[in-house]
């Protein structure tokens, strides 16, 4: 018989090192200070619409520590949603990005004041441009992870995205593409199922008893894991991940999480308070097993805060693109 | 001389050998069929996909965001439409993400009637694509200019949609492509695929050469003084062909082959509407909010005092569908009669 897994278990002791418990908590911290400014510059009148991933640090922040940075098919790449700031942060993006996006100016490093909040673009570590349509992630990465394939080496390609969107063909496709006897890929496929697609409850869509399910048909080995807390979430990632890079074949996750501002800025971007939240309960471990006092973690959470709050400050006053500069990079040629 | 389909299958020979194109893919692209219209047989980067149009084209990104240069074909134009928002997604990558990232992707698709195909292997592509900023569009109407634009195509560093006129494709060329043989017959035992078992078979392929149409130039068929007939893709070669005719009457057209639709010669159209006074525009893509459309726009905003009859636009009739009976494909796509009475109709028309 097999015992369960102890990580599970919030009585037993946290399985990884102090510092990377502590870098973790600081990033998600990083984050949800982040994402609350976002919304606040929302509120504020500083910003058209938001959209990010409250809720979603504990997942996303491991993610971004356990990919393998850099550009060009021998590191990862990341198809990502809207909800992953945790995820930028932690392959060590500065948050003022995202307040210039927010913000939209002409300093916006993803898309120079074009796109919305939390719709990321970084080239330079392989992160595939954010964009709003569900699920065409899904459609696209199959490209690059075969590209990988093709190459040799280790490195994966990664898709995200939302359980609302599975719905949608181009998840399908993912799964299809992936998974081809002829050609196998190495790509993780990541559905973060936080329940909800805007309006809409899980049992409004998914017949299936879990997302993951899907991956069986197509023999794709397949597991969902609670998202909520990060030391499973970091676990668990690095396990998938290890059998991607090494195996050269998909893996399906669905991580468990929640979504502690609703939908969008379109939906009042309220806390919700029946939500687990990821960062309380992480604390409260922290705390529990002695990895960091809660005067530590306020302190923290403090000047985070401030941080955040003067960096909005300086988004704040920066010109907002040209309205010339509509007619730059519509070809490459014009790079 | 090489047909079409055979100019489009040298061009991608010759890009894979030496443009780095790394993927030809797409529904029965690979061995042992070589495309529908023999366009990839005997390639040695072609792979069958799945039958997943979307699939298709969100690979071909991928493909090009990874560092390979993929040449996807929609087998039928008519299936692409699935696809839309990722040709507007590809589109809009370089810019969205203010110059991150760009697409190199070509994307070939067989365009038009003229094989009696029905609802759905008769649509056109132009009139839509043209509505999608990002892409570069271009149509070749002979065998040297496909071949020419597909090397161009392949050399982008852009997302390029190659629409191929289907009722041109086993039209032979009058112009030799640089490396052909000289002989028909030769060319067709170096590089098309046998009947029957495939198998063994391996392509001989001539030496050929670099040769590239830039992409947005015109070419001008014909000099005429009279009036100027603007087309491209299947309608071309019905234009030149009013055009001689008309020339034994006595009128004088003056026929430009865009080939380009995006970006486009407007150059070559201005310099020859100035010079004629008068412009019909013809394709055969549905003609509410038609590309044609946008050229007569354009030709009345900005030459008006240069014209001295008002711009035509032949082109398809605003029907859901391209009906299989003959009489049906007849009345609904421009045919050769209709070109030459509007040509005739417009040399003639006194204000």
């Amino acid at each position: 018989m097999s015992r369960p897994r102890l990580i599970k278990e919030s009585s037993a002791p946290l399985p990884l090192d102090r510092e990377l418990l502590v870098r973790i908590h600081d990033l998600m911290v990083k984050t949800r200070t982040l994402e609350e400014r976002l919304i606040q510059m929302y509120k504020q009148g500083h910003g058209y619409f938001w959209i990010g991933g409250p809720g979603e640090e504990a997942f996303n922040v491991p993610l971004g520590l356990l990919m393998k940075k850099g550009q060009g098919p021998e590191y990862d790449y990341l198809h990502a949603h809207y909800r992953q700031s945790g995820t930028l942060l932690a392959l060590g993006e500065e948050p003022i990005g995202a307040l210039r996006q927010m913000k939209n100016t002409a300093t916006d490093p993803y898309s120079g004041g074009r796109n919305f909040a939390g719709h990321f673009s970084l080239r330079k570590y392989n992160v595939a441009p954010v964009s709003s349509p569900i699920e065409v992630q899904y459609a696209i990465a199959p490209g690059t992870a075969m590209v990988q394939k093709r190459l040799g080496g280790d490195g994966i390609t990664i898709v995200t995205g939302g359980d609302a969107g599975t719905a949608e063909g181009d998840f399908a496709s993912c799964l299809v593409w992936s998974s081809r006897p002829v050609n196998p890929l190495p790509i993780l496929i990541i559905v973060t199922n936080n329940k909800w697609g805007i309006s809409t409850s899980g049992d409004g869509q998914h017949g299936e008893t879990r997302v993951s399910d899907r991956g069986k048909a197509f023999n794709i080995q397949s597991k969902t894991i609670n998202g909520n807390d990060p030391v499973e979430a970091y676990l668990e990632l690095k396990a998938a991940m290890e059998y991607v890079r090494k195996e050269r074949k998909p893996f399906l996750l669905e991580a468990m999480v929640s979504r502690l501002y609703g939908h969008s800025s379109a939906s009042g971007a309220n806390y919700v308070a029946d939500e687990v939240d990821c960062l309380k309960s992480f604390e409260a471990r922290l705390e529990q097993e002695g990895v960091l006092t809660r005067q530590q973690m306020d302190d923290l959470r403090n000047r985070y805060t401030e941080e955040m709050a003067a960096a909005a400050r300086t988004a704040r006053d920066e010109p907002l693109p040209a309205p010339e500069s509509i007619w730059k990079h519509i070809f490459a040629e014009d790079k | 001389m090489a047909n079409m389909a055979q100019a489009i299958r040298m061009a991608l020979h010759y890009a894979e050998e030496k443009l780095g194109v790394t993927d030809i893919f797409g529904e029965d692209v690979g061995a042992p069929l070589g495309g529908v219209f023999t366009c990839t047989q005997g390639l040695k980067t072609t792979w069958n996909s799945p039958l997943d149009e979307r699939g298709i084209i969100g690979a071909a990104m991928g493909i090009a965001m990874g560092g390979g240069r993929p040449v996807a074909e929609i087998q039928f134009c008519d299936y692409v439409y699935n696809t839309i928002d990722l040709l507007k997604l590809a589109g809009n990558t370089c810019w969205s993400s203010n110059g991150d990232w760009n697409l190199p992707m070509v994307v070939r698709t067989p365009v038009g009637s003229g094989i009696r195909g029905s609802i759905y292997h008769s649509h056109s592509f132009d009139a839509t694509m043209t509505h999608i900023p990002g892409w570069k569009v271009v149509m070749p109407s002979t065998p040297l200019d496909a071949y020419g634009l597909l090397i161009s195509a392949c050399k982008d560093q852009n997302p390029v949609m190659f629409l191929e006129p289907k009722a041109l494709l086993r039209v032979k060329g009058e112009e030799r492509i640089p490396g052909e043989p000289d002989d028909d017959r030769a060319l067709s035992k170096l590089i098309d695929a046998p009947l029957g078992d495939r198998s063994q078979w391996v392509p001989q392929w001539p030496q050929l050469e670099e040769y590239s149409v830039p992409i947005g130039k015109g070419k001008l068929v014909r000099e005429g003084t009279q009036v100027t007939v603007v087309s491209y893709g299947r309608t071309l070669p019905l234009c030149a062909r009013a055009a001689a005719t008309l020339a034994d009457e006595g009128i004088s057209v003056e026929v430009i082959d865009l080939r380009s639709l995006w970006p486009y010669d407007w150059e070559m159209i201005k310099s020859s509407v100035q010079k004629t006074g008068r412009v019909l525009f013809v394709n055969e893509d549905t003609e509410v909010t038609n590309f044609g459309e946008h050229l007569m726009r354009r030709t009345v905003e900005e030459l008006f005092y240069s014209l001295l009859a008002a711009p035509r636009l032949v082109a398809g009739k605003f029907v859901p569908g391209i009906g299989l009976a003959d009489t049906l494909e007849m009345a609904s796509v421009p045919q050769q009669n209709d070109i030459t009475t509007a040509l005739r109709t417009l040399a003639n028309e006194q204000p």
